[in-house]
């Protein structure tokens, strides 16, 4: 049964809903009829979100067959004290002294964060700033590695017997984050607010960003981890549901992680994957819950407002490593790619890796090399720099010819409105530009400009070529909420 | 290494641009004009040259006068000029599309803004200012279709001469009588107005190019049905109800097939420019469009209203737009906007 259905279902009372039921209902006959047009036929046998999205090329081909290779760590590392939203890090040790893998070097005093830990074994050489893809610069460490030292080796214990607590308390002391995104402390989410009683953790594989493929590879040779991870959330929660979503583009992972959930479920753990049609942003967290669930969480409310917790793939084998293991945060499975590249790749490498190290790893640049972009096309941030370090929220570097990019200057706006029709918010993204072109951002909060959260759908499709999300972050500046 | 480019995302792009769509659009109008050309001879290319040119050098001269970037590749003036010479009579005088050209794009389109800011959709704001300037031109410079593929025929000759009457010119004036006697009877009417064989403007010619134009444009989906088809069933519609002797009796068929119906639905009223961008707003639109034109063809001064019509909802289509908005995604927590 299609998603569609089932939500519309929910709201029978209402009139509009009504007439959406007989849309759904004459579409699914439709779709019968003409079961050899796959592209519809797509859309009812995978679950997915029904407002906006688009398609961009997958192009995750370069890297998707490659397994996850060990990078090594690099001679030295600057470990940015800031990974994430949230405060940063005060480190813990001091100029010069010895450090070993997994050591505590820095920790939060005030707010919201975790804890920071040595990558690797060595000495601490400096405390200065490292180059940032956002913030120019960040304070950060620098760790000069011992190259002798043995690499430690973590062995799985027993953690059935711990409490909720205790287990939230391993999550937070190894320092996890959201891996898949802005990076929000993962212990944060796990301990929703007890007026929204949680029914169903949501582990996000949809990986729906181009090229990306680390999540893929992940699913692929740590399924096993990753089911183990998501008892270990039930268990804090203290829920049963657990739905993997995947997108429909990685059947080799829909198969392994369903295997594994099949052999790991037990009654009093349900987990299962839900394939999802391939559409961008599948992976977003909004679009991913009404995916699976058909539940909309409301504008700036959390996933647990419609009982929800959902976690990155990586980072529920992070968790997984925290408290199975013992191990800290301290790795990253990050996907190199694009034409820009002499060798792509899924590397695991030390959080604090300089991007200059990641490209002698893998034996230089091209010379078509025109963009260098942190995180996936649709939203990543381009960087100017190869001295920015590698932190717990990269997923990818991907390195991109002229004719993987779209360089074109952009002209007025011709009004097509296909940027409404792509936008999955139901926002008006040419208006806003429109407004702020004019010189009046301060108007466009009623174009929705807050709820928007930079998917990039409204300027992948603009024919004219429109910079809509940079007009949509100046109109965040200067709009009031 | 090197100088890295660095931009806001998304780095990735569709293939889609303005130019794209807009030659699109041109070559989806280069069939109608084509046959025009068979029907009421040579006539018809030279006008649309004339009025392609001038559109285009209009747009070169407005945009250097205004200091504004020149943006004439994007084939957007290319579309106005082809639109004009579709919406005039293919018997007028060349200064005729020369004329409208500078209404279209100098005072229609740069003055109001230039691509994207126009309130009025340029070919038909030039048709209107022609059809007030030069009335009598405008209303009998039509051509009897060509029997013989002599395309030549009408050139130098006087065209005065040979003038005759549309259809819906024939029909509100002498009613459906006089209108199966020119052009037989019913069933000969749908094939004849269908493949374009009767009097008119070029873009009035065959209305079965015009829709297949129309699908081409559907199937890439440069246009959504919701405009194209709300103008032509509400003008059916109302034409069934109200355009007989008694209500009920009206012919949807004919009042489709005949005048600028189709090409007013599928790449007039469309314009992306003039017309609302949420679909609700595009559907009520539609009908907007649909029953002016019937009120005007039926109870108007004009033959045809298509024109008008369209001109008329043009400025509507803002206030549409904010009275239809897209459908939230959710609603915002705490009720607060």
């Amino acid at each position: 049964m299609s998603n569609g259905i089932r939500f519309n279902g929910l709201r029978t009372r209402r009139f509009y809903a009504w007439l959406q039921a007989i849309k759904v209902s004459y579409f699914k006959r439709l779709t019968v009829a003409a079961s050899g047009f796959i592209q519809v036929y797509d859309m009812t046998s995978f679950l997915t979100f029904p407002q906006g999205g688009v398609h961009p090329p997958e192009s995750k081909q370069m890297t998707s067959q490659l397994a996850i290779e060990e990078m090594g760590a690099p001679a030295e590392l600057e470990i940015i004290l800031g990974q994430h939203i949230g405060a940063p890090c005060t480190p813990t040790v001091a100029l010069r002294d010895e450090v070993k893998e997994g050591d505590l070097i820095g920790e939060v005093v005030k707010g919201l964060g975790v804890p920071l830990h040595a990558p690797v074994a060595g000495k601490v050489k400096a405390f200065g700033a490292s180059a940032h893809p956002m913030r120019v610069t960040a304070p950060s460490i620098t760790i000069v590695t011992d190259l002798q030292a043995a690499p430690v080796r973590y062995t799985p214990g027993d953690w059935s017997g711990l409490s909720s607590e205790e287990l939230l308390k391993k999550v937070h002391g190894a320092g996890v984050v959201g891996i898949g995104g802005a990076g929000f402390p993962s212990h944060v989410k796990l301990n929703p607010p007890a007026d929204n009683p949680v029914d169903k953790l949501i582990l996000n594989g949809a990986e729906c960003e181009p090229y990306i493929t680390a999540d893929h590879r992940q699913m692929l040779e740590h399924s096993a981890e990753i089911v183990e991870g998501a008892k270990v959330i039930l268990k804090i929660l203290g829920i049963r549901d657990c739905h993997i979503g995947i997108e429909a583009n990685k059947p080799d992972a829909i198969k392994v992680m369903s295997q594994a959930a099949a052999a790991a479920s037990t009654p009093e753990f349900n987990i299962m994957v839900n394939p999802l049609k391939v559409k961008y942003p599948q992976g977003s967290e909004k679009q991913l819950i009404q995916s699976i669930t058909g539940r909309k969480v409301p504008g700036f409310a959390l996933p647990s407002a419609v009982g929800v917790v959902v976690h990155n793939v990586s980072t529920t084998k992070a968790i997984y490593d925290a408290v199975v293991l013992g191990k800290p945060l301290y790795e990253k499975i990050v996907t190199i790619s694009g034409k820009g590249i002499k060798r792509p790749a899924n590397l695991r490498v030390k959080v604090g890796t300089k991007l200059s190290d990641i490209v002698a790893h893998l034996g230089g640049v091209t010379p078509q090399l025109a963009k260098i972009i942190m995180g996936g096309p649709m939203m990543g941030f381009a960087v100017s720099s190869l001295d920015i370090p590698v932190t717990k929220t990269t997923s990818s570097v991907l390195f991109l010819a002229e004719d993987e990019i779209d360089a074109n200057p952009h002209s007025q706006c011709i009004r097509c409105g296909w940027c409404l029709e792509a936008c999955p918010m139901g926002l008006e993204p040419k208006e806003i530009a429109i407004h702020v072109e004019a010189g009046r951002p301060e108007d466009t909060g009623k174009f929705g400009v807050f709820e928007c959260f930079e998917c990039g759908c409204c300027a992948y499709v603009c024919p004219a070529k429109r910079p809509l999300v940079q007009f949509i972050r100046l109109a965040k500046m200067k709009a009031k909420r | 290494m090197g100088l890295w480019k660095v931009s806001i995302s998304p780095h990735v792009r569709s293939n889609e641009s303005v130019e794209k769509i807009m030659w699109t659009v041109v070559a989806c109008l280069v069939p109608p004009l084509v046959l025009s050309v068979f029907i009421f001879g040579i006539q018809t290319l030279i006008i649309t040259a004339v009025s392609v040119a001038s559109c285009v050098a209009a747009e070169v001269l407005s945009q250097k006068a205004l200091g504004r970037r020149v943006t004439v590749k994007d084939g957007s003036a290319v579309i106005t000029g082809m639109l004009l010479a579709f919406v005039i009579p293919p018997g007028v005088n060349y200064l005729l599309p020369v004329l409208g050209a500078v209404m279209a794009i100098y005072i229609g389109k740069h003055l109001l803004g230039g691509i994207g800011y126009n309130i009025f959709n340029p070919a038909l704001l030039a048709r209107a200012f022609l059809l007030a300037t030069f009335p009598v031109a405008m209303t009998s410079a039509w051509l009897p279709p060509l029997s013989d593929m002599a395309i030549f025929s009408y050139l130098g000759t006087g065209i005065d001469a040979v003038s005759t009457a549309t259809p819906l010119a024939l029909l509100k004036e002498q009613g459906m009588a006089a209108v199966i006697e020119q052009f037989g009877a019913i069933p000969n009417i749908y094939t004849t107005f269908l493949l374009g064989w009767r009097p008119g403007c070029i873009g009035e010619t065959s209305g079965l190019l015009i829709v297949l134009g129309g699908l081409y444009l559907l199937y890439r989906g440069y246009i959504t049905w919701h405009i194209p088809a709300s103008v032509l069933a509400s003008i059916a519609l109302l034409t069934w109800i109200f355009g007989g002797e008694a209500y009920l009796t009206g012919d949807p068929l004919l009042a489709i097939l005949s005048g600028g119906a189709l090409l007013g639905a599928f790449f007039m009223a469309n314009d992306y420019v003039t017309c609302p961008t949420n679909k609700t707003a595009q559907l009520v639109y539609g009908v907007g469009v649909g029953a002016l034109t019937v009120l005007i063809r039926l109870k108007g001064g004009y033959p045809e209203g298509i024109c008008y019509a369209i001109l008329l909802m043009n400025p509507v289509s803002a206030v549409l737009d904010n009275w239809f908005k897209p459908k939230r995604f959710a609603p915002v927590a705490g009720g607060a906007k």
